[in-house]
């Protein structure tokens, strides 16, 4: 089959046998047609992230793929923020002003913005609104990447009549799911196999991020990568390593972000330190945001990633752990659980006790923790890398535009 | 004479926003729900774990064993087969009497505690010629070493349920157009629900050398 082009084919050998091929061939179907897809950032953050990669993909397949960010004001964007919150549960004050910015600001970027495609695809809550603005004929689909299952019942009243009007929502989890009258797709997440964060990478480059770090050898470690808040649990994993060291010599490393804007954060990151005052094979790396090749290489360093979260959206640190052949013990929350299958490419875990006798197990047993990191790499190629994203992405759009 | 032509499959996933959160509100959604839950259920599983076969051959019965932590109801429904001569109907009411027996020996149903609640869905299949051809035996093994995944499972699982031919597309080209009755017979013969889709590849090709005397 011919390739029609060098940034999709960089992904024929990483991705499953045939993938490439299928991918050509469903988008063939759909040469010459348009796809718009709005969100309200271009830096910063998974979607923008994902965007970035995507649409490039999209073009070289033939289809007229487009990007367009909304714009608003510092009231807008403190009330989707407020949204954003409310959606995933938490309490949030929200006045009739900011009920009414949020639909002022959506007419303004619709009429800023060309929204004219045979398929746009809206992304999240914060330009929703411009659903009023659809064209005859053509098809919405609202794209929601956040933790919705249990909304504030009174922002979720008010989106709802939005939602209502596109052609299709896709959710990340089926727990997400709502009570819709449109069809609700799932869409699960993915990683890009080529990006620093999941690249190969060389043994030279793996070094300098140890010496960076003052990491050496002689002891594995157990690496967990995440914010420091209490939903990822940090100060469960230090008290799950503290059982192991009992039994056991190894290092556990805790890489993040910083939580200058969260006081919890502020709080659990003390915590966190404090533990690690206490012991020498506690390492606490506060990584900037961009520290993409550090995690990387801290990664495959790692003898086991652990992602002990106690809540979770998808959680897509552990597919990174997996595509590089750790075993990965997760909490059996969120979407690590539609990521470790028990037993075969991974363990979930729901105690401090549990997550501490899988470290343990897994150390003393080499070999078992070398064939579920093998299954794990095989299972992620298959089912989280942005090959497996771009097909659904285009099996959604045959399917709106009725080309099944 | 006409030559297989290789089709791959998309599976679009459709949330029905229906859940249920223990046994006997399985039953009652199993009972009620679109046919197409019970087939994306009872089956796609093996699209999406293409690599590795689970524990269990369908949703209903993974669940029961790991999120309600009712083994005997996982194991039971594991064993709910599957088979051409077999309606969703059929399956459905296979699935209800296993779980309905199964509440009546149970002295009484708990709430799930900490596992998550089994959340409906159906899907949707996007077919996708592949292009690619085979003439002979030969030429279907090599393209057979090579086809993407959903091939496997279109020719197989969706010809012998969703389309209700009776046979796997495999079999019906190989003895109806090359005359390989026998070799048709036993890849027809493979218990498809104990291998992955890559399990079954290598099980196909392997009958399909053998055949040739490879």
């Amino acid at each position: 089959m011919k390739p029609l082009g060098t940034l999709l084919e960089a992904y024929r050998h990483i991705s499953p046998p045939g993938t490439l091929d299928l991918i050509y061939k469903l988008g063939e179907k759909l040469q010459g047609r348009s796809m718009l897809h709005v969100n309200s950032t271009k830096m910063g953050g998974g979607v923008a992230e994902m965007l970035h990669r995507l649409v490039p993909m999209f073009r070289e397949l033939g289809i007229e793929a487009r990007w367009e960010i909304i714009t608003g004001t510092p009231l807008f964007f403190k009330t989707t923020k407020s949204f954003h919150n409310a959606l995933q549960g938490d309490e949030a004050l929200l006045t009739d002003a900011m009920f009414e910015e949020y639909r002022r600001v959506n007419e303004d970027n619709a009429a800023r913005l060309d929204l004219s495609a045979d398929m746009v695809v809206i992304h999240d809550p914060q330009p929703a609104a411009l659903i009023g603005h659809k064209a005859e004929g053509k098809k919405w689909l609202w794209r929601c990447h956040i933790d919705i299952s249990r909304p504030l019942r009174k922002v979720w009243h008010f989106m709802k009549p939005y939602i209502s009007g596109y052609d299709g929502a896709i959710f990340s989890l089926p727990s997400f799911a709502q009570r819709l009258k449109i069809p609700q797709y799932l869409v699960y997440p993915s990683i890009d196999p080529l990006s620093d964060k999941n690249r190969e990478l060389e043994p030279e480059e793996i070094e300098a991020v140890k010496e960076e770090f003052d990491l050496t050898d002689d002891k594995p470690i157990i690496l967990q990568v995440s914010r420091f808040d209490k939903f990822k649990d940090p100060v469960g994993l230090i008290e799950a390593y503290k059982i192991v060291r009992t039994h056991q010599d190894c290092r556990l490393v805790l890489a993040g972000g910083g939580a200058s804007d969260d006081p919890e954060g502020e709080e659990v990151l003390a915590r966190v330190r404090e533990e690690a005052a206490k012991d020498e094979d506690i390492l606490v790396l506060d990584l900037p945001p961009d520290a993409n090749l550090a995690i990387n290489a801290l990664q495959r360093s790692a003898a086991i990633i652990v992602q002990k979260s106690v809540k979770e959206g998808f959680g897509l640190t552990v597919a990174e752990g997996m595509w590089k052949g750790k075993p990965v013990i997760g909490g059996a929350v969120g979407g690590i659980v539609a990521q470790i299958v028990y037993g075969l490419t991974g363990y979930t875990v729901n105690s401090i006790e549990g997550c501490a006798y899988r470290i343990r197990s897994l150390l003393n047993n080499p070999d078992m923790a070398r064939k579920l990191g093998e299954d794990a790499r095989e299972y992620t190629r298959k089912n989280f890398l942005i090959t497996r994203h771009l097909i659904d992405y285009l099996s959604l759009m045959s399917l709106m535009m009725g080309l099944r | 004479m006409p030559e297989f032509q290789f089709i791959g499959c998309i599976e679009i996933k459709e949330l029905l926003g229906q859940k249920a959160d223990n046994e006997a509100q399985l039953l009652e959604m199993i009972e009620d729900v679109h046919p197409d839950s019970i087939y994306y259920h009872m089956h796609s599983y093996f699209l999406r774990h293409v690599y590795l076969s689970g524990p269990f051959p369908n949703d209903f019965a993974n669940w029961a064993a790991i999120e309600l932590r009712d083994n005997v109801l996982g194991e039971k429904l594991a064993n709910v087969s599957v088979s051409p001569e077999k309606s969703l109907e059929d399956i459905r009411m296979d699935l209800v009497e296993t779980i309905d027996k199964h509440l009546s020996e149970m002295r009484f149903v708990a709430p799930i505690l900490r596992g998550s609640p089994f959340h409906f869905m159906k899907s949707q299949i996007v077919e996708v010629p592949l292009g690619t051809e085979a003439q002979d035996l030969s030429e279907f093994i090599q393209a057979l070493q090579d086809v993407h995944a959903s091939a496997l499972y279109y020719h197989i699982f969706e010809a012998r349920i969703r389309v209700r031919k009776g046979r796997n597309d495999f079999s019906i080209w190989l003895d109806d157009v090359l005359g390989y009755a026998q070799l048709a017979e036993g890849i027809e013969g493979i218990d498809f629900y104990m291998f992955s889709l890559e399990g079954l590849r290598l099980k196909i090709l392997d009958l399909c050398r053998q055949e040739l005397g490879e």
